[in-house]
């Protein structure tokens, strides 16, 4: 079966407060590392059926430069090919050399629609470039859009959500990754007390979030993971090999792979990358697509997992007490979590894991 | 060995927590030159690691010195060190009973303390000479001379020539010695009438079987005697006969009247060696034994269970051995639908309930959920049978309940007469029959009342000391049994009657009580996935309700490929933390929980 190729890129022009991902503001270094992708994509030699650019900030790269490296790649030709982009570094031009080079699916880092939402994030753009960046988009070709929104932003209610939601909807974009703000330990927002202690509590921030989901079906954005909305047809077909536990192969520094149920990473280290022949690769996890890790994945999606046979009684009897507190549902064989599920996946993960095990 | 009584002094210390009895007790071995400097660790005496940490001495231990006095002749002193607190009240009287005086420490800043004071007069009514001592007078704000003036005006004994002595730096420690030597009479005991010891402690060797402590008043006990307990009735060959080095035991062949030493007879089990027992010869016995002994039986229960139900056996094991050393420890096993499998333990009081869970935690590494303490009632059913009920759980259904009884004890309370009204009022409280007061001079009462035993297992020592500012000491006595109106509180969990936290409570406090409980649970219990209902009811009728609420947020908003490793060992971390909780039907319970029940008015 095809695999799906993860690359990641990792410069950005300047970090975000909120960002815990790897990356460097040295830019020189780019054509070195797009050779040491080309090497290791090489040496990998699989087939893939899906592309993933994320970042970092994937759109620092020339055409040219996703252009060699896909061309490294054995791609199948109907494949789902992503890049991520931030709305300050999508100007038509480089829209239009990342679709020709081979993109077809673009995820535009929006965030919010709210110009001083967006400055105390320490975003590089505004909503009127954001809005733009939609257009610049379309007009390059692409017809496969996805947006990022933040939830649960210091200050934000629900009334703000919903109006970001409201005007988000509206642009021509087919998918929307809606995400909570978590404060990441070691980023320059931990040390913010200002934004941090006007974050919104659990409670609000419950609310904020189911009153998102609802909006975004009602604006046709059917909820398929705990943050992801997509127009039918519309998943991200990478992103679902995570949470489906099929293999991936990533490259990068900072990139994870899963192949043959071993998980294993390539170390946060630029140079590293760049000077040796292969990639150096950390086993994380010996023991990848446990049962149990099948379950905390595949009850992120609204699919929801099917029922597995071992410890299946169990499972039931523990599920059937949440179903009567609407936590998830029972049918077909498989248990799927309500977004009021969704909002305390981890618990529930654990419950019914223990149930499974005992 | 020169055996002549005269040069024999047997006595014990008695002082105020943090007036330096232990630091006393050091100086004086190392005076005596009984434990060579280097192996001299502090407060030796305390070998129990929580005894150190207390603060407090919880079995009485023994040790035997030799000092050569100032009049050129050597003296063998027997120091018999005491525990301080009402729960092993019993221990300090025979202790006390082995002793022909006592070296009562006295803080020379802080002056005479509540919880000395009972012990000095246990002291005086053992007819045993109370030599006075200073300490502490290195201290800056030390009056010693106050202090004396206190000790003679509140307990009455001449005082103004007692020792000062600083035991941190070593000061004066001699001239205590030296008064030890002048005052404390010698042992009169006949070596030549038949066998008559007193058993004072005992505890459990893997090797030598149990060991007695003992203070011979009449005759002599050889290795090779076959002795008679005579409560028990037992008879054992004695193996060995000697006294306690600071470290070790030195087996001298025999004892006779006058020492204080040890026994070993190959006795497999504490249960047969009883505290306050007189030790006699078989074939020569005593007429009558010594006064004084009696049963000390547990007064409060409880359930102890393991955290993880695996660990069953593990808990049988360490209770077994705790048992060889502490015979006041009772326990059988008893099943709880909440907690599974556990026992039922018997306990002296609650400082002696504390401290045997303290142990098992910590000596024998187990994680423990215990139940609210509880007394016994005593329950006469319609049939007109009678029935003990140790256990809430067990407690029959109202309507076929008679009459009903609850343990009462008689208390005594001594304190400064500022106190008098926050006294009465905790008492009033607890549902208390004062019955006299006295002064026994300006500035200090004491207070007697009858007290259901039910009003103070839970929390009234602390809470006597806290309106007190630690200065009242109390000591009780059981009495016997009074008709009461009790009932049976049942704390609901989601619906589920939780049995391990049911309890047994007169009718006027119920409500109360019911309401407190319900908060403290919804304090400690986390918020699970749903609501959670905290009733607690009599019969089917609800009294009191809280509500936990349910969890709103608990998500890993991202996970991506990059994530998924980590959210693995998050979900790890989660799932042990989940291990430490109690699961009651649907509801996940912190063991803390349980424990918050017991301290209601904290």
């Amino acid at each position: 079966m095809s695999k799906g190729l993860y690359i990641h890129v990792p410069f950005c022009r300047r970090k975000c407060l909120y960002c815990d991902f790897y990356s460097v503001t040295d830019f020189s270094l780019s054509d070195s590392y797009v050779n040491a992708v080309i090497r290791n994509i090489k040496a990998r030699g699989e087939r893939y059926d899906t592309v993933y650019f994320g970042g970092g900030t994937p759109s620092l790269l020339s055409g040219r430069q996703v252009y060699a490296i896909l061309s490294a790649a054995d791609i199948e030709s109907c494949a789902e090919i992503s890049a991520e982009c931030n709305p300050d570094s999508a100007d038509i031009n480089k829209l239009s050399e990342l679709h020709s080079a081979g993109i077809n699916r673009i995820s535009l880092g929006i965030q919010s629609l709210d110009d001083r939402e967006l400055k105390m994030l320490g975003r590089l753009h505004d909503s009127a470039q954001a809005v733009l960046a939609v257009k610049n988009a379309r007009a390059s070709g692409f017809d496969n859009i996805s947006a990022d929104l933040m939830l649960g932003l210091p200050f934000q209610n629900i009334e703000t959500v919903k109006s970001n939601i409201s005007r988000l909807s509206e642009l021509e974009i087919n998918h929307i990754s809606a995400y909570m703000l978590k404060v990441e330990e070691n980023t320059p927002l931990a040390e913010k007390t200002e934004l941090v202690s006007n974050i919104a509590d659990d409670e609000l921030s419950a609310d904020i979030y189911l009153s998102a989901v609802e909006l975004l079906e009602e604006k046709d954005f059917y909820q398929y993971e705990i943050s992801n909305f997509s127009h039918r047809g519309y998943e991200c077909r990478h992103n679902l090999k995570y949470w489906k536990c099929e293999d991936y192969f990533g490259t990068g520094p900072s990139a994870h792979s899963c192949i043959d149920g071993k998980r294993f990473a390539v170390p946060k280290d630029i140079c590293g990358y760049i000077y040796s022949e292969r990639q150096q690769e950390i086993i994380t996890d010996e023991n990848a697509c446990s049962d149990e890790e099948r379950l905390m994945l595949s009850l992120r999606l609204a699919e929801g997992c099917p029922i597995p046979e071992n410890g299946g009684e169990r499972i039931i009897k523990a599920a059937k007490e949440l179903q009567r507190h609407g936590l998830l549902n029972i049918s077909d064989n498989r248990i799927m979590l309500t977004p009021k599920g969704f909002l305390v996946s981890n618990s529930i993960i654990c419950l019914l894991s223990e149930a499974m095990e005992e | 060995m020169d055996r002549n009584q005269d040069n024999i002094r047997n006595f014990c210390i008695i002082a105020h927590i943090d007036h330096g009895k232990s630091t006393l007790a050091d100086r004086i071995l190392e005076l005596t030159s009984t434990v060579a400097l280097r192996d001299m660790e502090d407060q030796l005496l305390d070998n129990m690691d929580i005894e150190r940490e207390r603060g407090i001495t919880i079995k009485a231990r023994a040790v035997r010195l030799l000092y050569t006095a100032d009049d050129g002749n050597e003296y063998i002193f027997n120091l018999i060190d005491t525990p301080g607190h009402v729960d092993f009240n019993y221990e300090v009287s025979r202790s006390l009973a082995a002793c022909e005086g006592a070296v009562l420490v006295v803080d020379a800043s802080q002056g005479i303390e509540a919880q000395t004071l009972a012990n000095t007069y246990l002291a005086i009514e053992h007819n045993l000479e109370v030599v006075p001592v200073v300490n502490k007078i290195d201290l800056p704000s030390a009056d010693p001379e106050r202090v004396c003036g206190e000790v003679e005006s509140v307990i009455g004994i001449p005082a103004m020539d007692a020792p000062r002595i600083s035991a941190k730096h070593g000061t004066n420690v001699k001239e205590v010695l030296e008064k030890v030597v002048r005052e404390v009479p010698c042992p009169s005991g006949d070596p030549s009438a038949p066998l008559k010891a007193l058993i004072f402690d005992s505890y459990y060797d893997s090797y030598k079987g149990v060991i007695i402590y003992v203070r011979v008043v009449d005759g002599t006990v050889n290795v090779g005697d076959t002795i008679r307990l005579m409560a028990t009735g037992a008879e054992f060959t004695v193996v060995e006969a000697g006294y306690m080095g600071a470290v070790d035991l030195v087996n001298a062949g025999k004892l006779c009247a006058g020492e204080v030493g040890y026994i070993a007879a190959s006795i497999k089990s504490i249960g047969e060696t009883k505290v306050g027992d007189t030790v006699t010869n078989a074939e020569n016995p005593c007429d009558e034994p010594l006064p004084g002994y009696r049963e000390v039986n547990p007064m409060v229960f409880s359930g102890i269970y393991p955290a993880d139900g695996a660990k069953y056996g593990d808990l049988r094991e360490a209770l077994e051995k705790l048992q060889l050393n502490d015979a006041a420890l009772s326990f059988e096993p008893e099943t709880s639908a909440a907690l599974g499998f556990g026992f039922r333990c018997g306990f002296l009081g609650l400082l002696h309930m504390e401290i045997i869970q303290e142990r098992l935690e910590r000596e024998y590494n187990l994680d423990l959920v215990t139940t609210a303490p509880s007394v016994i009632y005593k329950v006469t059913l319609t049939s007109g049978e009678t029935v003990f009920i140790d256990n809430p759980s067990n407690y029959p259904d109202p309507g076929v309940i008679a009459t009903a009884e609850e343990p009462m004890v008689k208390a005594s309370i001594l304190a400064p007469s500022d106190y008098v009204g926050s006294i009465m009022d905790l008492c009033q409280e607890r549902r208390g029959i004062f019955k006299d007061m006295k002064y026994l001079d300006e500035t200090r009462v004491e207070l007697h009342y009858e007290l259901p035993l039910n009003e103070i297992v839970y929390d009234f020592f602390d809470a006597l000391k806290s309106r007190t500012r630690g200065y009242a000491s109390f000591d009780y006595e059981f009495m016997g049994y009074a008709p009461s109106k009790l009932v049976k509180l049942d704390i609901l969990l989601n619906g589920d009657v939780v049995d391990a936290l049911s309890f047994i409570v007169h009718t006027d406090k119920a409500y109360l009580r019911a309401r407190k409980i319900a908060e403290k649970l919804k304090e400690n219990i986390p918020r699970q996935l749903f609501e959670v209902p905290i009733q607690a009811a009599i019969g089917g009728k609800v009294i009191a309700r809280e509500t936990v609420k349910a969890m709103r947020k608990d998500v890993l908003a991202k996970c991506y490929g990059g994530d998924i490793t980590r959210k693995k060992k998050l979900l790890e971390k989660q799932k042990e933390g989940k291990k430490r909780m109690r699961q009651l039907g649907t509801v996940e319970v912190p063991q803390e929980a349980f424990m918050a029940v017991l301290k209601l008015d904290e």
